[in-house]
């Protein structure tokens, strides 16, 4: 159910103010922090960061105010440049990639940086993607067949048939457009959100792929799949540019032309 | 969901409100007040057969300044509506799922929406 307000082990409070030792091209960053350990509240603590001496994305900030203003800021990151989905969080207010989004497009004003909402916090920016992945798992992402015997080697496409997956299999499971689904926050536990359905068309669109019919039965459910109400956020907010909107919106319409067969 | 005290990260506080969200929820929201209005609106029709006297008062209030107000408001939750009903349509169908096509329908959806608010209101103060 839609709970509006944060409970209230989650309402966030004044943190500190970490000024910067010295520099003059200075931008204030916002961060969210929560620690297991202290019993107490998330708060948002800021960070004067100088960007004469800092690389030009959000993450190099980030890394920059572990490394020399304070050492327990905790948040997930590996490849820098896009491919690898760690450092997926909300920055001034959409999701999106740390390590791609530039700290010049704030033109200088404060930038606030919180966890990927709606998701129970492990520590500061990490979320706990627990049952993400388990819904991942639920729509079996694997290639399914019945077919003897066994091809013995690749089984073969057509270009057409191939094209078919673009847009679908560039998706690094980064779960920005997962939690940026308002619909996703009030029904999480039972819709599977934009990014597992996504894949789970990457597995409808494939031609080589033998259980189709089986997947769309699976997806028939008023919460699975129809929980989505065409809001969009989600291909507003992937920094890979995909647009899981519509590939749920095929996934309903293979589901009605099933049954006017 | 959990047993632990972790927090629940923010969204409504501090997701950024977009074009995509707002018509949404604007969608379900005039969506609810339509439901309403249908239970006032057949109660006037009731009262028209039934009661002359009552069904009067209440056009009468609709043609008073707060009342005035209701029913433009009123006009315009119908309008929009049906409008975005019919970009709903588009969707269902499997077409204008492209972020600039859904930003493109939604400004035609609100537009079309003020303009026949705006053309009924007032041909109903001609007539």
């Amino acid at each position: 159910m839609a709970e509006f307000k944060l409970p209230k082990n989650s309402r966030i409070n004044k943190g500190k103010h970490h000024k910067a030792n010295g520099g003059s091209n200075l931008t204030t960053f916002k961060v969210y922090r929560w620690s297991p350990d202290d019993g107490e509240n998330p708060r948002t603590d800021t960070y004067e960061v100088d960007l004469d001496s800092c690389g030009p994305m959000v993450l190099d900030a980030l890394i920059k105010i572990k490394d020399e203003m304070d050492s327990t800021l905790t948040f997930r990151r590996s490849c820098r440049e896009g491919i690898c989905g760690s450092c997926a969080m909300n920055i001034n207010g959409t999701n999106t990639l740390a390590c791609t989004s530039s700290i010049k497009q704030f033109k200088g004003k404060e930038i606030a940086i919180y966890p990927l909402p709606h998701m129970e916090v492990i520590k500061d920016l990490v979320p706990d993607l627990t049952h993400f992945y388990a819904q991942y798992a639920s729509i079996k992402p694997w290639m399914q067949t019945d077919s003897v015997p066994l091809p013995d080697k690749e089984r073969l496409q057509s270009i057409e048939d191939r094209e078919k997956l673009d847009g679908l299999y560039e998706c690094i499971l980064c779960a920005c457009c997962q939690t940026s689904c308002p619909s996703y926050w009030w029904n999480g536990d039972r819709y599977l959100g934009p990014a597992v359905l996504l894949q789970s068309y990457r597995w409808l669109a494939d031609s080589r792929d033998e259980y189709t019919g089986e997947r769309l039965e699976e997806l028939e459910d008023p919460f699975k799949l129809y929980r989505c109400h065409t809001i969009m956020n989600c291909a507003n907010t992937c920094p890979k540019g995909l647009n899981p909107g519509k590939a749920i919106g095929e996934i309903k319409k293979m589901i009605t032309q099933r049954h006017a067969l | 969901m959990s047993s632990t005290n972790r927090p629940l990260s923010p969204h409504l506080q501090v997701y950024k409100p977009q074009l995509t969200s707002m018509m949404s929820i604007l969608h379900r929201f005039t969506g609810m007040l339509l439901a309403l209005g249908l239970v006032v609106f057949t109660y006037w029709l009731y009262r028209i057969v039934t009661d002359a006297n009552i069904a009067n008062q209440i056009t009468t209030f609709f043609a008073s300044g707060l009342g005035t107000v209701l029913l433009f408001a009123w006009i315009f939750t119908f309008n929009y509506h049906l409008c975005n009903g019919i970009r709903h349509l588009f969707w269902d169908a499997g077409k204008g799922f492209e972020i600039p096509t859904v930003y493109k329908s939604g400004v035609v959806v609100i537009v079309m929406a003020v303009l026949l608010t705006a053309i009924i209101f007032f041909m109903g103060r001609l007539a």
